[in-house]
């Protein structure tokens, strides 16, 4: 944790990962700096995981260049893998091991020894919240404590670098926030904290969101930023009892920008909403569809997701 | 190299392999079962060999022999038929390998000192057994002429015919020649070869099956480490059972041991090393645990039974599988057992199959190491 605030960690340009006739990450390019938080948010599929997986030097690349902690990854894996932290999306612990036994591997795999090993440990099992179940073995331990207890694991060695694949998925969400809490602590110690999620709520913990789809980074910034940029107008939402009527008659409407279900309502966007609404309901009102209410909302990144994902990639412009 | 990384990793194993009953098993019960399977199913030497013997003389001459026959501990008499018929029909049965017809002028024509024919009917289906048991019966046969010629010339006052020149053979090595002696460190080998490449095979195939290879390899642990590392506390254990499988050989199977015990020692370690590194090959090719442990079997198991000497002998294939029989390491390990066991041998004169084995060794660690990728591609 050596690296001054704000230095740059990573470095990625170009980055190309083709799996025979498929692309699985097409032109990415971005930077990450310490102390920063950066969320990969996409749909299952879209690449995140391979772009990290190409950055811990797990795949090859097969185009483009990444440089981690100051090594390329496809030269020098190695010197990467000293400078990282990583949590696979599966759960990548010795279910047959005891929490303390998993520690003692983790910390002699990665070369911590004596004093500085036993204050690791101990701050690991604090972390996770282990304490008294030092001998259990992992794999009678609930979900959540097992994902902190990775997140021990994989920060033993105070890597300056941490990349977390889906750390959140299957864990109940009183032990998603306390994770969430560690992740703001290392990052405030200056750990450059890469994570993927397809939870759009979390994403806005980030400090900036890169947007994955089919392989392209679709969008990169801040999460406020990506809404100003993204949407262009007020989102409405609307409640009604035929989504799927509501939907092809607003399509239709020339004052809708654009229509997209949203959970159990429909959100629209609108240049004035003012102007706007009474003629839209005018309009349904001819065709004999009412809605129930409506309401102008802050847009979520889910809007910005789908206002974006027909739309072409946007470089880095945040650094 | 660091010390502390491979120290991790093999302390680690040792905990999965304890905590792991299909590990344990394949620890403990395998060698132990598979040395009491081979060590009392395989023998090629024939004893108890059931007989059927049909008496159409009855005389107490045809008694006499027949006697004999019981007396031996390598014929078994199962049945006293009374026709050709059942004759035929124990045989076809498989009641018995071999039947002894006495013809009915048997006493006669001994009586008058003529040359008289007994008729072995044999079963060849297994002609290995069916021509030992011929042998043996002959050896019966021969007994009982020279008795009867004895007698007769007792009965005239000859004094006993001298044969000009004999023959007198001395076994060496294996004296009594028992083909047990010979098997039995054969079977070392073979337990040795097939329980070394299972524990191995399953080292990597687990990691990737549970899904902790790819946080391994994310590590900066290197392959050779890893290699080493995964080898060291299989090593430990294989010595373990070699010390459990020698012993039972020794002092239950009761294998003549001649040789000298850090021979043994040096030449078994040897051994092991190749054949755990064979089975951390296989495994870095292999991701799944039960395909892992099945080739293991497939290579260990076929070559060693067939291609290292200890069922059949070497000298005696045709060239192209005498040739191949190079590529067999348990084939060296056989060969130095029974060399120990039997003869005796010293480290320098095994020197031979010994540097086979070292670069079996060699080539196999070369091997294991380039296997094994710290990548998912």
């Amino acid at each position: 944790m050596s690296a001054a605030l704000g230095e740059i960690r990573i470095s990625v340009q170009n980055l190309v990962k083709r799996f025979g006739e498929f692309t699985a990450v097409n032109d990415v390019s971005f930077e990450a700096r310490s102390g920063e938080i950066i969320g990969f948010l996409g749909p299952n599929g879209a690449g995140k995981s391979t772009v990290m997986r190409i950055l811990c030097g797990l795949l090859r690349p097969s185009g483009g260049q990444a440089w981690v902690a100051g090594f390329d990854v496809a030269r020098d894996p190695e010197k990467v893998r000293e400078n990282i932290g990583y949590m696979s999306q599966k759960f990548s612990l010795y279910g047959d091991l005891s929490v303390m036994e998993n520690l003692h591997f983790f910390g002699g795999i990665y070369g911590v020894t004596g004093a500085r090993l036993a204050q690791r440990v101990q701050f690991a099992v604090q972390m996770a919240g282990l304490e008294g179940r030092e001998t259990a073995l992992v794999s009678t331990l609930s979900g959540g404590w097992k994902q902190r207890l990775a997140l021990g694991c994989a920060v033993l060695h105070e890597p300056s670098i941490l990349f977390l694949d889906e750390p959140t998925s299957g864990v109940d969400p009183a032990s998603r926030r306390k994770f969430w809490e560690l992740i703001y602590q290392l990052a405030a110690g200056g750990v450059c904290v890469i994570i993927t999620t397809h939870y759009m709520d979390e994403a806005e913990y980030c400090n900036r969101i890169a947007l994955i789809n089919q392989g392209r980074m679709v969008a990169l910034g801040s999460p406020s930023e990506l809404k100003r940029r993204a949407i262009h107008g007020t989102i409405v939402q609307v409640d009604c009892d035929n989504n799927g009527l509501m939907l092809a008659a607003l399509e239709q409407m020339p004052a809708v920008r654009e229509v997209a279900p949203f959970g159990a309502a429909l959100h629209m966007i609108l240049e004035d909403p003012a102007r706007d609404l009474p003629v839209i309901e005018a309009a349904l009102n001819a065709r004999n569809l009412r809605w129930r209410g409506v309401e102008t909302i802050r847009p979520t990144l889910e809007d910005v997701f789908v206002a974006l994902v027909s739309a072409p990639p946007v470089r880095d412009t945040a650094a | 190299m660091k010390l502390q990384r491979l120290k991790a990793i093999a302390k680690k194993e040792l905990i999965q392999v304890w905590r792991d009953p299909r590990s344990l098993m394949i620890v403990l019960l395998m060698p132990l079962m598979q040395m009491a399977l081979l060590g009392y199913g395989v023998s090629l030497d024939i004893q108890h060999v059931p007989v059927c013997t049909y008496d159409r003389n009855g005389s107490p001459q045809s008694q006499d022999l027949l006697k004999l026959f019981e007396a031996s501990p390598y014929f078994k008499i199962v049945r006293d038929a009374s026709s050709y018929h059942e004759v035929s029909q124990a045989l076809d049965r498989g009641d018995c390998k071999i039947a002894i017809v006495v013809p009915p002028d048997f006493s006669q024509h001994l009586d008058t000192a003529q040359a008289t024919p007994v008729q072995a009917l044999l079963d060849a289906t297994d002609d290995n057994t069916a021509s030992i048991a011929m042998g043996y019966a002959q050896a019966v046969i021969q007994t009982f002429s020279a008795h009867v010629q004895l007698l007769r010339q007792q009965a005239t006052g000859q004094p006993p015919l001298k044969v000009a020149t004999q023959a007198q053979s001395r076994v060496w090595f294996n004296e009594d020649l028992e083909s047990r002696n010979f098997v039995i460190p054969g079977i070392v080998a073979m337990v040795l070869a097939l329980v070394g490449a299972q524990l191995t095979s399953l080292t990597l195939s687990r990691e990737w099956e549970r899904g902790t290879m790819e946080v391994l390899i994310s590590t900066p642990v290197t392959r050779f480490e890893l290699m080493l590392g995964k080898i060291a506390p299989y090593f430990l254990i294989g010595m373990l059972d070699a010390a459990l499988c020698l012993s039972i050989a020794v002092f239950w199977f009761q294998a003549p041991f001649n040789g000298a015990v850090t021979t043994l020692i040096l030449t078994t370690a040897l051994f092991l090393l190749v054949v755990l590194g064979l089975g951390y090959l296989i495994s870095a090719g292999i991701r799944s645990q039960v395909g892992a442990s099945q080739v293991a079997l497939l290579v260990t198991m076929l070559p060693t039974t067939l291609l290292s000497g200890f069922t059949f002998p070497i000298d005696q294939m045709p060239a192209p599988i005498r040739a191949i029989t190079f590529l067999v390491h348990s084939r060296y390990y056989v060969t130095i057992l029974k060399s120990i066991f039997l003869k005796g041998s010293s480290l320098l004169q095994l020197g031979l199959p010994i540097l086979m084995l070292v670069i079996y060794a060699a080539i196999i660690g070369i091997l294991a190491t380039r296997a094994f990728r710290k990548t998912l591609d």
